[in-house]
């Protein structure tokens, strides 16, 4: 087995120099909740690990002008006592807050669960919804991309040697606005999504505003659906729209069949799980 | 191979270790500091039986590397009694045969600590979803669920 090399450094900047130094064999530790687990297994052969856990700019929650922007190795643990947070964005909040245990809440971040890659990544769809935007540090500089370009299949990302999330940006929401997530799993904790499901609406008074829809487990990538967001819009979110927005839904689906869940039940449930998301979405919406 | 050296407090005493880039803290307790409370299960983040706390927080030493224990301080079984004084949930679980192999125990045990450190309160519905993440492959949970919602009530009792 070889050496591995541990780097904590307190700044981006000397976490993307090394990794940048490391010539393809760098890995970012956030919680490691997905990283020792493919060390062990041998799918991960880091011979670099940058730990940035020790970067005040990515373990920290801010707040300026009702926008907020959270550190990608924040942990989940500490997401879920964010107040603020909590009020605003429930539905983001409670993605993050659905990922393993307790024990694995207190280590996984949204930046690992992004970048990890997985299509079926809990906090994935409802970060699609809320409209968040990364800030990407790389030896180039810094740039923005939203939250479903980053991933480029399952285990891939679109980011470039060297390259690290450093946090996520939820835009400021006008008032009227709920979010929620809802994932479809066999048992109620501990498992991996059959089906995610984010929404994030804005409501004045009965009719939906605005709209956006993010879809887990039923593509190599999670799905922004635009068409399902375009049935909600304008609309009282009564049964014709609710059914228009579940079939957008069904029509972007294209899952595997595996053990969880074949390819007819995975799309039908993502029909399901919108109608139900937005029910909550729009509870919520009208409380703010 | 190049070591590290990593400067912690392990319940409540300063500590120092050497360890290499891919040993976990659950490897460094077990094998280098001879603190073998702590059991792996799996390996992967599943079972809970390697639960600690660093800085306060429940996580599994697993899935942490020994490297980033470095100015952290940590909880392990080995600190839940004080002296030969078991902890009122080290006692219920024998009085109330919460346990059988023992393997999930200590996890068990730290994982419970800390859900009644923040809520001495839970229902029980809370005190299932907290230790969704300690398998226990004898038990069928009960007595431990049983358990710690006995000691919760005891402990709020004594602390009027
Ligand atoms: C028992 C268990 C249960 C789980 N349950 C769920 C679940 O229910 N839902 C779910 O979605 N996931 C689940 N997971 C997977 C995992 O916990 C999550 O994906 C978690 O969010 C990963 O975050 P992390 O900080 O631990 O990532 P890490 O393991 O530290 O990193 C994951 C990957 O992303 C890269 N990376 C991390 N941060 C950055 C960054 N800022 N910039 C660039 N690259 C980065 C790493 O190099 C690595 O490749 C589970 C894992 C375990 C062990
Ligand atoms: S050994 Fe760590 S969770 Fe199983
Ligand atoms: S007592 Fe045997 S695993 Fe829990």
């Amino acid at each position: 087995m070889t050496d591995i090399k541990y780097a904590a450094p307190d700044t981006i900047e000397e976490a993307v120099a090394i990794l940048a130094a490391a010539n393809g064999s760098g890995r970012v530790l956030a919680g490691g909740t997905d990283l020792l687990v493919q060390l062990r297994a041998g799918i991960a052969k880091p011979g670099t690990i940058v730990d940035v856990k020790k970067i005040a700019e990515m373990t920290t929650i801010t707040e300026t002008d009702g926008a907020f922007r959270i550190g990608a190795a924040v942990s989940g643990a500490v997401i879920g006592e964010h107040e603020a947070l909590r009020t605003l964005w429930p539905g983001v909040v409670e993605a993050i807050n659905l990922i393993g245990s307790t024990q694995v809440q207190g280590r996984a971040s949204p930046g690992g669960n992004l970048c990890n890659a997985s299509p079926a990544a809990d906090s994935v769809p409802a970060m699609v919804a809320a409209g968040a935007t990364v800030t990407i540090q790389g030896p180039d500089g810094r740039r923005e991309l939203p939250v479903e370009k980053v991933a480029a299949g399952p285990g891939r990302t679109n980011l470039a040697k060297g390259e690290i999330v450093v946090s996520f940006t939820l835009p400021k929401r006008p008032k009227g606005s709920g979010d929620a997530y809802l994932r479809l799993i066999p048992r109620t904790e501990m498992d991996i999504a059959v089906v995610g499901c984010g929404v994030s609406l804005t409501m004045d008074g009965d009719t939906c505003t605005a709209a956006r829809v993010g879809l887990g487990a039923v593509a190599p990538l999670v799905l922004l659906v635009e068409d399902a967001a375009k049935a909600l819009v304008g609309s009282k979110l009564d049964d014709a729209a609710l059914e228009a927005a579940a079939e957008a839904c069904r029509a972007a689906c294209k899952p595997i069949d595996d053990k969880r869940g074949t390819i007819v039940y995975r799309t039908k449930i993502a029909g399901v799980l919108l109608k139900r998301a937005t029910a909550i979405a729009a509870e919520r919406a009208r409380s703010h | 191979m190049s070591k590290l050296h990593v400067s912690t407090i392990i319940n409540g005493e300063p500590t120092e270790f050497l360890c290499d880039g891919r040993q976990t803290v659950l490897d460094v307790l077990r094998e280098q500091l001879s603190l073998t409370g702590s059991k792996e299960g799996c390996g992967s983040g599943d079972c809970g039986a390697c639960s600690i706390l660093v800085d306060g927080r429940l996580v599994c030493s697993c899935l942490m590397l020994g490297a980033e224990a470095e100015g952290k301080s940590i909880e392990t079984i080995e600190g839940m009694a004080s002296g030969e004084e078991l902890h009122p949930l080290q006692k219920k679980f024998v009085e109330m045969a919460a346990l059988q192999c023992g393997i999930c125990t200590p996890g068990v045990l730290v994982a419970s600590k800390a859900l009644l450190d923040r809520n001495p309160d839970p229902t029980e519905t809370e005190v299932r979803y907290w230790l969704a993440g300690n398998l226990c492959r004898c038990t069928g949970y009960d007595k431990i669920v049983r358990a710690v919602m006995d000691v919760a009530a005891e402990m709020r009792e004594t602390a009027r």
